[in-house]
């Protein structure tokens, strides 16, 4: 795999596409982006991590629901993730821990806040490794 | 050569465009741009024709779906998209509203002239930035339990001001009166509680930010006279918020949820992020009492705002609050779902207006519109892109014959954030915008570029299309001196 991730512009919004020899490097290297656009995420550190599981109808809407839990702690809890070890997935089921820092302001340069991700262009596709894009709200 | 879109739409007149119903299987309804000419051109790059076109799938939608002129590429619903649905068999779509609900503009007038604060406006700027909370991930300076955060839910703006938050009047000139109906706290996760507390009077990132304008031009000077905008070189201040992470988790939330009803009532759609439910279903129900919350959170927000934005000119400038004046014009939302009646081949509907990036433009006489504004029209605020100007505008009678009392809301993106990041830096646009007399304080330079001028459209171009295609009336032009932004 010659990258984990690449961003897509998009007029009012980013989207991003990851790659994986599976789903769950897929999901992973998602994860990556997704922090990625915030921050600069090899200015953090792994000092704490988050578990996170959670059901959905199918692997578009785990994807979904994978990355707004992820928008949520960083939210609620100002954590930057940057590594991701996803234990469980099935085409529902999805079962997590994430490992990163609290924000520190004197370390971490903020870029961008995203609000959400959407299920506008979202693919998950299996036909060769995995390939899964996501647009986000910021 | 013709342009592509030639052949899909059909031309009503020179700032009316219909996509017939015909332009994709499963339309329900035509769709309608209000544009220019020159401007469809990147309207048809940006795949809006398809998104319009997705948008009249929506069951029970009623005349057309609707795009201002300000349109671009959203997700799921075009942002600056009208869609009304009907109550009785219609559905309602959390994407028709968007992430950022009651995501709204705020505008105060002041007694002051532009030569009186050019000398303070650094002060100012910074005095206002370091009042109001701003940036990535910032939070407020108000600490409410979740207790008092049920309390804001549902009492909306009114709940600011007893606390010390501004004053009575401005409730009185504030959309819903900053308090729409409908709101119940219990339809909000506790992920949406635990997201919105600590950001209770934030102003945020991205598009949002706090300006200082002038005066430039007036078209209507009785209209602008009755409020309160009596001069050119008077000085203005635009507040452009919205519910922050609070209304992103209500969307999020209500988003999959709704995925589901989808399939329970099977509703065939092009999007999924254009779920939707039966506006008379539970779920359809729960998601109107979820965004009210979220759109009454927004509107204390800014009234909290409003409140800091005075304390700092007090201070800076050493007056007092009615020598300086600092009273309300009005506030509105950009990103909300209403139930409104409108008469349609004289029948009376009622209908919910989903409108994303658009603004309410009722009409003089409407009863929904402040007393004071009664006799002329609801001022409609435009803000345009950092830096360039704003305008001030009024609802009309044609907006309620043809837009669901609805008018653009903004300038428009054309150009993508990386674009616009690639195309310059933060440093210069900086440089730019204080070569033009703008002072510009942020929390990142990054969003600064993101933000330049050159990645909107000209809120001008857009303006006057809703002018002559008279869905709002141009009243006021103002120019920024001063900016604070995340």
């Amino acid at each position: 795999m010659e990258k984990d991730f690449e961003v897509v512009d998009h007029t009012a919004d980013v989207g991003i596409i990851a790659y994986g020899v599976d789903i769950r490097q897929a999901f992973t290297n998602a994860a990556r982006a997704l922090f990625s656009l915030i921050t600069n995420i090899d200015d953090v550190e792994e000092v704490l991590y988050r578990d996170i599981e959670l059901v959905a109808p199918d692997e578009e809407s785990l994807l979904v629901g994978w990355l707004n839990e992820l928008i949520y702690l960083f939210d609620v809890e100002n954590i930057i993730f940057k590594r991701f070890d996803i234990t469980e997935l099935s085409n529902t089921q999805l079962k997590a821990r994430s490992y990163g820092e609290k924000i520190d302001r004197s370390k971490h340069k903020l870029k961008t806040g995203v609000k959400a991700a959407t299920y506008h262009m979202l693919t998950v596709d299996k036909a060769n490794g995995c390939k899964v894009q996501v647009l986000f709200d910021i | 050569m013709a342009a592509p879109w030639q052949e899909v739409v059909k031309k009503i007149d020179d700032y009316r465009w219909e996509i017939p119903q015909t332009y994709k299987t499963g339309m329900l309804v035509p769709g309608l741009i209000f544009a220019s000419q020159s401007m469809l051109n990147h309207i048809w790059e940006e795949q809006v024709f398809q998104q319009v076109a997705n948008v009249a799938f929506l069951p029970g939608i009623v005349g057309r779906s609707l795009a201002m002129p300000d349109i671009h590429w959203g997700y799921g619903f075009p942002i600056g998209g009208v869609a009304a649905t009907r109550i009785k068999d219609g559905v309602v779509s959390p994407g028709g509203v968007g992430f950022d609900i009651n995501c709204g503009v705020r505008l105060l007038r002041t007694n002051l002239t532009e030569d009186e604060i050019r000398p303070k406006i650094g002060q100012l700027i910074a005095e206002l930035f370091a009042n109001i909370p701003s940036g990535v991930g910032s939070t407020g300076r108000i600490r409410v339990s979740e207790k008092e955060l049920v309390e804001v839910l549902i009492k909306g703006s009114r709940w600011a001001v007893e606390k010390g938050y501004g004053e009575a009047r401005d409730i009185t000139v504030t959309e819903e009166s900053g308090c729409i109906k409908g709101a119940n706290p219990e339809k909000v996760s506790s992920k949406v509680k635990k997201r919105g507390i600590p950001q209770l009077g934030t102003l945020g990132a991205g598009n949002h930010f706090l300006e200082i304008e002038v005066v430039d031009e007036i078209y209507d000077k009785d209209v602008a006279t009755a409020m309160g905008i009596d001069d050119l070189g008077q000085v203005l201040i635009l507040i452009h918020t919205g519910s922050r992470g609070f209304g992103h988790q209500v969307c999020t939330d209500y988003v999959a949820l709704l995925g589901e009803s989808v399939k329970k009532y099977g509703i065939s759609l092009p999007d999924r992020q254009l779920a939707c439910a039966p506006v008379q279903s539970p779920e359809g129900q729960d998601y109107l009492a979820a965004m009210s919350c979220a759109a009454n959170y927004a509107w204390t927000n800014r009234q909290c705002i409003t409140h800091w934005t005075r304390e700092s000119f007090i201070k800076v400038l050493g007056k007092s609050r009615s020598e300086l004046g600092l009273e309300q014009i009005y506030d509105v939302a950009h990103n909300i779902a209403k139930i409104e009646e409108y008469t349609i081949d004289g029948k009376k509907h009622t209908l919910c207006v989903h409108r994303k990036g658009a603004t309410r433009a009722f009409p003089a006489g409407h009863p929904d519109i402040p007393d004071i504004y009664r006799n002329i029209g609801q001022p409609v605020l435009i803000p345009g892109d950092m830096g360039r100007c704003s305008y001030v505008a009024l609802g009309t009678e044609m907006a309620m014959k043809e837009s669901f009392g609805s008018t653009c809301h903004g300038a428009g993106r054309v150009q993508s954030r990386a674009a616009a990041r690639r195309a310059l830096r933060g440093a210069d646009v900086a440089r730019e915008l204080t070569a033009r007399g703008i002072t510009v304080k942020t929390g990142s330079m990054g969003s600064l570029a993101e933000e330049a001028s050159g990645a909107y459209k000209d809120v001008t171009e857009v303006v006057d299309v809703t002018d002559k295609a008279g869905i709002s009336r141009k009243v006021a032009k103002a120019i920024p001196v001063g900016v604070i932004k995340g």
